[in-house]
């Protein structure tokens, strides 16, 4: 910084100009002011979009109060919005992609981290990256031209046939519902999964393996018992994050959920998303009322996802502090 | 052995087996799109398909050609908001920022980075289409260019802390103030990075769909300027494949190649680029 140069003269008028010019440092005071501008206004963005939807979501808030979440009329004409069976699909679907996911996705993350060579690791983990990078209305347009229709004649009818005595798979098959919806949210959120595991796995430190597997342990039991459970709270912080991609996943999820509000218990029926709902209403809607309920919708899965992801960075950044403790 | 080591090591083969599987399973899927996008779609791919303007409905054939265009423009808008908040917004958090106000700051962009992109449509639809009264290809590009700003920030940050101390040092120095350091030594030498993650990011938000439906709305035409509704290649593929004309499903197959080609391509470069640049680096 140019704040050593002479001071022998003590001339009152160029001191005092002096004086403003080390305040600015050469313009470095500015430039940070500027920047911190920049940067501060991603909370102002943030703020922003909560006062937002809070401020738009007022006439339904007031209206309807907590039953708008346990009602079931939706009915835009005569003003009745009750908005439990957009709730209840997106909690089932939401549920079906992470029963089928999570397993897939840590499996694939422990082979990616423990086994495979680094070179394969890397390329298999490059392969994946692009997966996640694949938009999800072409997951929508795929799903709804070879998923549905194979759901429709093929899967559906077998779980009928062979388990069809349960209430889950009861109803005709339209290809269309909560089960392959749940699928393809399923196969949209693998590769987060896998993405964030693989980075919490690499994390646990190689005196833990090497420990575990001098005592005479296997590498499964390694790798399940000593590195996953070291992992378990990141783990959880990845299962976090898809949790709050599959609650928001929007046009995959419209295009092959049906978009009937219904709250069935068979998974093969159709029903309807909070994402969805607002994706095929909200250009539509003219009544204040309605535009309002729809934003409230908005407001839940905002507050859903920023929880969701406000509890999963926490748990990440515990697991990569408590590696680089022992590490050192 | 005993009955028990047996049971061990064979547990331990199928346990191992079937994370193999696992990762094989979803590796797969990445081929199994790029294949039934390619076999559905190259047929319907032609010349015209760029260049014309989509048929009236309910007759064969037209093109996407003012889809192509409107996502350029929706780009151009997202690109104007989103990076410089997001590079600029990365120098304060690389250079000046303290501890606290950093992690404040990351946390807001993590989160941001989560928000559904249906909910940033109807941030958008609240702040630019209620105030201009109509949709507009403005709000789209405005909430395509808040969905950069966190990914632009959080990857430009990192590409910057990347560079040495000492090229800062040696510019400092010189006499250099730290702006200027800045400026010309620290951002030049993590532009190959800046680069990547700006297109990351573009090609991220050009494949967005849902937070255009009610900000640009679609349409049938050319738009004209930034002032009204256009059509985006997204937007045209989910509305093709949720019409009921075969020659619509045809087109959406054919747009969803183009969709996937671009972003996959992006991809591709910027993190091969990027994969050599950092080898280099080490």
């Amino acid at each position: 910084m140019a704040t050593l140069s002479t001071t022998a003269g003590p001339v009152r008028q160029i001191s005092r100009s002096r004086a403003l010019l080390n305040l600015l440092r050469d313009g470095d005071e500015l430039a940070h002011a500027v920047t911190l501008t920049f940067g501060a206004s991603i909370l102002v963005i943030t703020f922003l979009l909560i006062y937002e939807l809070w401020i738009h979501s007022t006439l339904s808030r007031q209206k309807f109060g907590f039953s708008f979440f346990f009602t079931s009329t939706w009915d835009p004409n005569f003003g009745q919005f009750g908005s439990w069976p957009f709730i209840y699909g997106t909690l089932v679907t939401t549920a079906i992609s992470l029963i089928i996911a999570v397993p897939l996705g840590i499996g694939a993350a422990i082979f990616l981290s423990e086994l495979a060579p680094p070179k394969l690791s890397r390329g298999l983990s490059f392969v994946i990256d692009l997966l996640a990078a694949v938009p999800s209305v072409i997951y929508g347009l795929l799903a709804v031209f070879t998923l549905v229709p194979l759901m429709r004649h093929t899967i559906e009818p077998f779980l009928k046939r062979n388990l069809g005595f349960l209430p889950l798979f009861k109803g005709p098959a339209y290809g269309v519902g909560f089960l392959t919806a749940g699928i393809v949210l399923a196969v949209m959120i693998v590769p987060y999964i896998i993405s964030v595991s693989r980075e919490v796995l690499l994390a646990v430190p190689q005196d833990q393996r090497e420990a575990s597997l001098g005592l005479g342990a296997t590498r499964w039991e390694t790798t399940w018992k000593v590195v996953v459970s070291y992992a378990g709270a990141g783990i959880m912080g990845s299962v976090f994050l898809s949790m709050a991609r599959a609650l928001g996943e929007t046009m995959a999820v419209t295009m092959v959920i049906g978009n009937q509000p219904k709250v069935a218990a068979s998974l093969l029926s159709p029903g309807y998303s909070i994402a969805s709902v607002i994706a095929n209403e909200f250009a539509e809607a003219t009544a204040d009322l309605h535009l309002s309920a729809l934003t409230e919708l908005g407001l839940v899965l905002l507050a859903l996802t920023l929880v969701l992801n406000g509890m999963a960075r926490v748990l990440i950044i515990m697991t990569a502090r408590k590696g680089s403790g022992v590490a050192q | 052995m005993t009955a028990r080591t047996i049971w061990r090591k064979s547990l331990n083969a199928l346990m191992l087996s079937i994370t193999g599987i696992c990762a094989l399973v979803t590796v797969s899927t990445l081929f199994l799109i790029l294949g039934f996008l390619v076999w559905n779609g190259a047929r319907s791919l032609h010349w015209t398909f760029f260049t014309n303007l989509p048929a009236p409905t309910g007759e064969i054939g037209g093109g996407i050609a003012n889809a192509i265009l409107g996502s350029a423009k929706l780009l151009l808008v997202a690109a104007s908001i989103g990076i410089p908040i997001g590079l600029i917004g990365a120098i304060y958090l690389a250079e000046y920022a303290g501890a606290k106000w950093a992690f404040f700051i990351r946390y807001a962009a993590d989160l941001m980075n989560g928000v559904p992109s249906i909910v940033i449509g109807i941030f958008a639809y609240t702040i630019v289409v209620v105030s201009m009264h109509h949709f507009s290809a403005l709000a789209g590009g405005f909430a395509l260019g808040i969905m950069m700003i966190p990914v632009i920030l959080r990857s430009c940050e990192e590409f910057l802390k990347a560079v040495p101390r000492s090229l800062r040092e040696g510019a400092m120095a010189l006499g250099a103030s730290k702006w200027r350091t800045i400026l010309t030594v620290v951002v030049p030498a993590a532009s190959g990075g800046i680069i990547t993650a700006i297109l990351l990011a573009l090609a991220r938000v050009a494949g967005e769909t849902a937070p255009l439906l009610f900000t640009a709305f679609g349409n049938q035409f050319w738009s004209s300027g930034f002032n009204q509704p256009t059509a985006a290649l997204p937007v045209v593929i989910y509305n093709y494949a949720m019409s009921s004309y075969e020659d619509l499903h045809q087109q959406a197959w054919a747009a969803g190649l183009v969709l996937l080609g671009l972003v996959l391509v992006t991809n591709l470069l910027t993190r091969m680029v990027l994969g050599r640049q950092t080898a280099q680096g080490r």
